[in-house]
C-alpha cells in the first residue's frame, strides 16, 4: 500500500519537474524526489541504499545545484525544437522496455535468477567468510571491492575535473576585499549561526559514527563522507567562504582526496604482495576474519576521505566562481556609477 | 499500567496527527506566504514533537527511546530555525505581508489624493 502511494508521488513529482520552468523550484522538487525514493527504499528494506539516496540525492546534490543556479540564473530557456519526434522515440523505446519486462520473473519470486546466482552465498557464508553483520557492507567492501574501487576513482575524477575547469587563481589583496564584503553580508544571520554552531559538532560526530558503524548497521564511507562535507559546507555558507577557507586548507583537502584513493588502492596492492588476489583481505592478518575487518576498515576510511574532500572541492570551486562573478559585477557597477 | 501507557501514547499521537493535519490545511487555505509558513512552522514542530513523545511512551527498548529523544531534540532545534530562515529570506527579497502591503497601498492612495 505505502509502496503504491510513494510510487504515485514519485511520478507526480517527476511530471512536475518536467513541466516546471523555474529552475529553483525544479531543484527543490529534485530534492523531494530524492527523499521520496529514499523512503521507497526504506519501505523495500534497503536501508543502506536509502541512506545513500537521502544523503546524496536529497542532500548534497540539491545543495550543489543551488550553488550552480545562483551562477547561471533561475529561468529555463524557451526551447525551439519540436518535441514530437523525440516523444515518438521515447514512446517506442519505453514500450519495448515494458514489453521486455514481461519475460522477467514475477516481482519478488523466489526462483528468479537474481536470487539463485550469488545471493545465497552472500547470505549464507558472508558471516563465516567476512565476519561483518551487515551483509551490504561485506558485499560492497569485500566481495565487490574492485567495483567500489571504480566508484571511488569516478568520484575522484569528478573532483579533478571540477578543479581543472573551475578553480580560480586568486590574489591576496583581492581575497581580502571580497572577504570584507562577505563579512558584512553574513553579519545578520545570527539565529541560524548560533543554531548551526550548536549542531555542527554533532553532525561531525554522526558522520564518524556512520563511518565506523557501517560494519554493523546501515552506513559506510560514502554516506559518512557526504555528511562530513555537508557540515563543512553549512559552515562555509553561514560564516563566509573566506573564513571557511582559513579553517579548511584547500591544498590539504586536495591532498586528502588523493590519499583516500591511494589508501584504497594500496590495500589491494598489499594483499597482492601477501600472496592473495587483489583486494583479498584474508591475507592481511594472521587470522582471515581479522584481516577482513582490517581491510574493510581501511578501505571505508579511504572512501570516506575521498568522498568528503571531493564534495568540499566541488563546493568551494563553484562558490569561489560565484563569489568572483559577484565581485566583478559590483566593481563594474561602481565604475559605471 | 499497560493501559495507562497505551492510552497516553494514543492521546499524544492523536494530538500530534491533528496538529500536523491542521498545519496542512493552513498551508492550503491561508492567503499569503507568511501566514502559510506560520501555520506549518508552528504546528509541524509541535505535531512532530507530540508524535515522537507518543512513540517514546510506548517504546519498550531503551535504545529506541534514546534515539527518539535525540530526534525530538533535533526537531525542536531545527523546525523553528528553518521557519525563521525562510521568513527572513522572503522578507529580505522584498516580499511584504499581505495586509501590510494593502495598508501601504491605501496610505499611498490617501497621500496622493491629498496632494
Amino acid at each position: 500500500m505505502i509502496d503504491i502511494i510513494l510510487l504515485t508521488l514519485l511520478v507526480v513529482v517527476a511530471i512536475a519537474i518536467i513541466r516546471m520552468k523555474d529552475l529553483f523550484a525544479v531543484v527543490m522538487l529534485l530534492g523531494i524526489y530524492g527523499l521520496l525514493s529514499a523512503s521507497f527504499f526504506v519501505a523495500m528494506d534497503a536501508v543502506d541504499v536509502a541512506f545513500t539516496e537521502a544523503a546524496v540525492g536529497a542532500g548534497i546534490s540539491t545543495l550543489l545545484m543551488l550553488v550552480v543556479i545562483a551562477m547561471t540564473g533561475r529561468k529555463e530557456k524557451t526551447n525551439r525544437h519540436k518535441p514530437l519526434p523525440a516523444l515518438c522515440i521515447v514512446l517506442i523505446t519505453g514500450g519495448l522496455l515494458i514489453y521486455g519486462t514481461f519475460d522477467m520473473p514475477h516481482f519478488g519470486a523466489a526462483d528468479a535468477p537474481i536470487h539463485q546466482h550469488v545471493a545465497p552465498r552472500y547470505i549464507n557464508d558472508s558471516m563465516a567468510e567476512v565476519g561483518v553483520p551487515n551483509i551490504v557492507t561485506s558485499v560492497l567492501a569485500s566481495y565487490r571491492a574492485f567495483d567500489t574501487f571504480g566508484e571511488v576513482v569516478v568520484i575522484f575524477t569528478a573532483g579533478i575535473g571540477v578543479l581543472t575547469l573551475l578553480s580560480v587563481a586568486r590574489r591576496k589583496e583581492d581575497a581580502e576585499k571580497i572577504s570584507s564584503i562577505n563579512d558584512s553580508m553574513h553579519e545578520q544571520h545570527l539565529v541560524i549561526r548560533i543554531v548551526a554552531k550548536m549542531l555542527i559538532p554533532f553532525i561531525f560526530l554522526f558522520a564518524l559514527y556512520v563511518q565506523f558503524h557501517g560494519d554493523f548497521g546501515p552506513g559506510g564511507g560514502f554516506q559518512a563522507g557526504v555528511i562530513f562535507a555537508a557540515a563543512i559546507i553549512l559552515y562555509a555558507m553561514l560564516f563566509g567562504l573566506n573564513t571557511a577557507r582559513k579553517v579548511i586548507n584547500q591544498t590539504f583537502i586536495q591532498l586528502i582526496a588523493a590519499v583516500g584513493v591511494l589508501l584504497y588502492g594500496s590495500v589491494g596492492i598489499v594483499s597482492l604482495m601477501n600472496d592473495g588476489n587483489f583486494f583479498n583481505y584474508n591475507v592481511l592478518a594472521s587470522d582471515p576474519i581479522a584481516g577482513q575487518h582490517l581491510g574493510i576498515l581501511l578501505i571505508e576510511w579511504g572512501v570516506g576521505c575521498t568522498v568528503a574532500s571531493v564534495m568540499m572541492i566541488i563546493f568551494f570551486s563553484f562558490a569561489g566562481r560565484l563569489e568572483l562573478h559577484q565581485h566583478n559585477e559590483r566593481v563594474k557597477n561602481q565604475e559605471s556609477s | 499500567m499497560d493501559m495507562i501507557i497505551t492510552i497516553s501514547s494514543g492521546f499524544f499521537l492523536l494530538i500530534g496527527s491533528f496538529l500536523c493535519f491542521s498545519g496542512a490545511i493552513g498551508l492550503l487555505r491561508f492567503p499569503d506566504f507568511y501566514t502559510r509558513m506560520h501555520a506549518v512552522g508552528v504546528t509541524d514542530t509541535l505535531g512532530a514533537g507530540m508524535i515522537l513523545v507518543g512513540l517514546m511512551i510506548i517504546s519498550t527498548d531503551f535504545l529506541v527511546f534514546a534515539k527518539l529523544a535525540m530526534v525530538l531534540l533535533l526537531t525542536l532545534l531545527i523546525g523553528p530555525t528553518t521557519s525563521h530562515v525562510l521568513a527572513k529570506a522572503a522578507f529580505h527579497n522584498g516580499l511584504t505581508p499581505k495586509s501590510l502591503s494593502n495598508q501601504e497601498k491605501n496610505n499611498k492612495e490617501i497621500s496622493s489624493s491629498n496632494t
